[in-house]
C-alpha cells in the first residue's frame, strides 16, 4: 500500500507512530519519517493511524485493488489503442 | 449554446491533456475526475515511472531506509486516463491546439495543463559533470544511483551548494557515518531561503553534526583520473580536496524549453499565469484554455503585493493543481483564485524546519518563541510593518497561528514579543538576506517580478 503524509499539515503529534510504529517513526524531536510503500500486512495499522491523525495529514491509497502493481501500467494497458 | 451549456458539454465530452505526470499532474487529474469531468484525459510524462513523491528521495531513500523506486504516490481515486509515459512533449501548437510528442505524435486537446516542473541544475562544465562520481538529485533514478554509491562507502562526499536539498543530503550522509564537505558560496547554509540570521543556526547544526562546512567558497573545478572517475575538487581558496563523490545541489531549472516559440509566456522563470492558473501569452493576455500548476508556474499573489511568486514546494504543487483543475472545468464566477499561503518543510540533522509565507520578502525578523541557541525557535519575518512569513525549527505546531497573522496582515514588530520572555526576541533585527545580485544557492520561494513577461528579477534566484 502507498502512503503519503502532507508534512505541511503534520504537527508531529506522533499518534501515527504509536499506532503503526513499523511505518511511521519520529526522527529527532518532531520530524516524521515514514515508509511510503508499506506491505499490505500493515494496512490495518496504517488505516488506524490515518484515522487517528489529528490534522488528517495521512493519505493512503483509496483503491483496494491497487495492491502493489503499478497502476499507471495497468491503466495504460487498458487503453492500448 | 449558452456559456452554461458549453461548460456542461465540455465537462462531459471535452479533451484535457496534462503534460508532466508528477505530483501536480496527478493531483490535477484526480481533482478533474472528483469534480465530475467525464471527458477524455491524457497524461503525458517523460519519466517512465508512474507519478512518485520526491521529498523522501533526499531523506528516507538516502538514509538507506527504503529503495528509490518505493515512493509511488497514492491515488485518491481511479483516473481512467490515457497514459503516455516515457515520452516528452516537445512542442505546443496554440492555434491548432495540439501537443507534439518526441515520438512525432500529435495529441489534440481542448484544454491543457502545463505541469512540467523543474529539473536539477547540472554542473556548469559538461565534461566534469560527466565524471563518474558526480551526481545531481531530482529523480528517483538520481536517488537510486546516489544511494548505490553512498552504500559503497566513499571516502568523502562533496556537496556543492547548501540549499535545502544540499543540506538534506549532507545530513543523510552524516547519519550514515560518511565524511562530508559542504561548499557554499554564500555566507551560510539556507541563507538564500531564510537569511543570514537563521542561516547561522543552520551552519551550527551542520558543524555540530560533523559536516566540514566551508562557506564563502566556490568549487572551481572537478577533476577525474584517466578512467573518468572523480578524484578531487578544486576550491576557490586554493584547496584541493580528495573526494570520490560530488553532489551538485545548485537548485533547479524550470522545464519550459518545450514551450519555446509557442506564444505562451514561458521562460527560465517559469510559465506566468493569472491568479486562476491560466497561462499568459507573450503579449500579457491571458489564454483561456492553457493552465499551469506546480514548480513550473509563477503566479501573482495578492497577499504579497501581486508579485509573481515561483514556489518549488510540495504543498504548492498539490494546492495549485487542485485550483487549476477546478478552473479548467468551471466558468466565470465559479472559478477560484489561487490564494494559498506558501508553506514548506525540510528535515535535516534531526530538526524539523517549517516555513509559512514568503521569508525572502522579510527584511526584518524577530525570534518570537524559543531560542536560536537551542536550535528550537519560531521566527517571524516582517516587511513594511506587517508579518510576511514565519519559520519554525522544531516548533511546527505554532505555524498555523502565524499563517493567520500573515493572512490578516498583522502588524510587525509583533506585540506579543517573545512569549517566552527570552532576550533574543525583544526586538526586530535585519534578517540578513544576501545581496540578491550575489549568486549563491537558490531560495525555493522566488519573487519573480510584476508582469507576465517581466525579465527583470527583483529577487534573483541566486545560484552559484
Ligand atoms: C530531493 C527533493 C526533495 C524535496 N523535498 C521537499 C520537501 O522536503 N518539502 C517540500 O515542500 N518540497 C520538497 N521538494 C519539492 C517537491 O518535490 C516539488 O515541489 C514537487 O515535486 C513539484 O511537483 P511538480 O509536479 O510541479 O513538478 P515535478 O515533480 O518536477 O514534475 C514534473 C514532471 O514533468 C516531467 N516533464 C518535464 N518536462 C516534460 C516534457 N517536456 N514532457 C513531458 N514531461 C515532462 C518531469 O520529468 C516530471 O516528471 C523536494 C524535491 C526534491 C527533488
Ligand atoms: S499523527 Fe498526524 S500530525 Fe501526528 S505525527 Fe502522524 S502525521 Fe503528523
Amino acid at each position: 500500500m502507498r502512503i503519503v503524509v502532507d508534512l505541511n499539515r503534520c504537527e508531529g503529534y506522533a499518534q501515527c507512530a504509536f499506532l503503526a510504529p513499523d511505518v511511521f517513526t519520529m526522527h529527532g524531536e518532531e520530524a516524521l519519517m515514514y515508509t511510503p510503500h508499506a506491505g499490505d500486512a500493515q494496512r490495518e495499522h496504517v488505516m488506524r493511524a490515518a484515522a487517528a491523525c489529528p490534522v488528517q495529514a495521512i493519505l493512503v491509497d483509496q483503491r483496494d485493488d491497487q495492491a502493489d502493481e503499478p497502476a499507471a501500467q495497468r491503466e495504460a494497458e487498458a487503453h492500448v489503442r | 449554446m449558452s456559456v452554461d451549456e458549453l461548460s456542461r458539454a465540455f465537462r462531459q465530452h471535452g479533451r484535457i491533456v496534462i503534460v508532466g505526470a508528477s505530483l501536480a499532474g496527478l493531483r490535477a487529474a484526480e481533482t478533474l475526475r472528483e469534480e465530475g469531468f467525464t471527458g477524455s484525459l491524457t497524461m503525458i510524462g517523460d519519466e517512465p515511472q508512474e507519478p512518485y513523491d520526491r521529498p523522501p528521495l533526499s531523506k528516507q531513500v538516502l538514509l538507506g531506509h527504503m529503495p528509490a523506486d518505493a515512493t509511488p504516490l497514492p491515488r485518491r481515486r481511479a483516473l481512467d486516463a490515457q497514459w503516455r509515459l516515457g515520452v516528452a512533449a516537445t512542442g505546443l501548437d496554440l492555434t491548432g491546439r495540439q501537443v507534439r510528442l518526441a515520438d512525432g505524435e500529435e495529441v489534440p486537446f481542448d484544454r491543457l495543463l502545463i505541469a512540467t516542473g523543474t529539473r536539477a541544475r547540472p554542473w556548469v562544465k559538461e565534461a566534469e559533470a560527466d565524471l563518474d562520481g558526480v551526481f545531481v538529485l531530482r529523480t528517483s533514478d538520481d536517488a537510486a544511483r546516489l544511494n548505490r554509491r553512498l552504500t559503497a562507502r566513499p571516502r568523502r562526499v562533496l556537496i556543492v551548494g547548501a540549499g535545502f536539498t544540499g543540506s538534506e543530503i549532507a545530513s543523510a550522509c552524516r547519519e550514515r557515518g560518511l565524511e562530508v564537505t559542504v561548499a557554499e558560496r554564500g555566507p551560510a547554509p539556507l541563507v538564500g531561503a531564510l537569511g543570514g540570521v537563521i542561516g547561522a543556526v543552520a551552519a551550527e547544526l551542520q558543524r555540530e553534526h560533523g559536516v566540514d562546512l566551508r562557506c564563502g567558497i566556490t568549487v572551481t573545478a572537478l577533476e577525474g583520473d584517466s578512467a573518468g572517475r572523480l578524484t578531487c575538487a578544486h576550491l576557490s581558496d586554493g584547496t584541493v580536496l580528495d573526494v570520490d563523490v560530488a553532489v551538485i545541489a545548485l537548485g533547479a531549472m524550470r522545464n519550459t524549453e518545450w514551450l519555446a516559440g509557442s506564444g505562451v509566456a514561458a521562460g527560465p522563470r517559469g510559465v506566468a499565469c493569472d491568479a486562476g492558473c491560466r497561462a499568459f501569452d507573450i503579449h500579457g493576455i491571458v489564454t483561456d484554455d492553457i493552465f499551469v500548476a506546480g514548480d513550473v508556474a509563477r503566479s501573482p499573489h495578492p497577499l504579497f503585493g501581486y508579485q509573481f511568486l515561483s514556489l518549488e514546494h510540495w504543498g504548492n504543487a498539490v494546492t495549485q493543481a487542485e485550483v487549476a483543475a477546478h478552473n479548467m472545468i468551471s466558468s466565470g464566477p465559479d472559478r477560484l483564485p489561487y490564494l494559498w499561503v506558501p508553506a514548506f518543510w525540510s528535515a535535516q540533522f534531526g530538526v524539523n524546519i517549517k516555513s509559512t509565507g514568503v521569508p525572502t520578502m522579510g527584511d526584518k525578523l524577530m525570534i518570537t518563541q524559543g531560542s536560536l541557541a537551542e536550535h528550537r525557535f519560531t521566527v517571524a519575518y516582517g516587511f513594511q510593518g506587517r508579518v510576511i512569513a514565519a519559520v519554525a525549527f522544531d516548533q511546527a505546531r505554532w505555524l498555523d497561528f502565524y499563517r493567520r497573522l500573515i493572512e490578516t496582515a498583522a502588524p510587525f514588530p509583533l506585540e506579543f514579543a517573545n512569549v517566552d520572555r527570552r532576550p533574543e526576541g525583544l526586538r526586530a533585527v535585519p534578517s540578513e538576506f544576501p545581496d540578491p545580485s550575489l549568486p549563491s544557492h537558490g531560495p525555493t520561494v522566488t519573487l519573480s517580478g510584476y508582469s507576465p513577461s517581466d525579465r527583470k528579477v527583483t529577487f534573483t534566484p541566486a545560484r552559484m
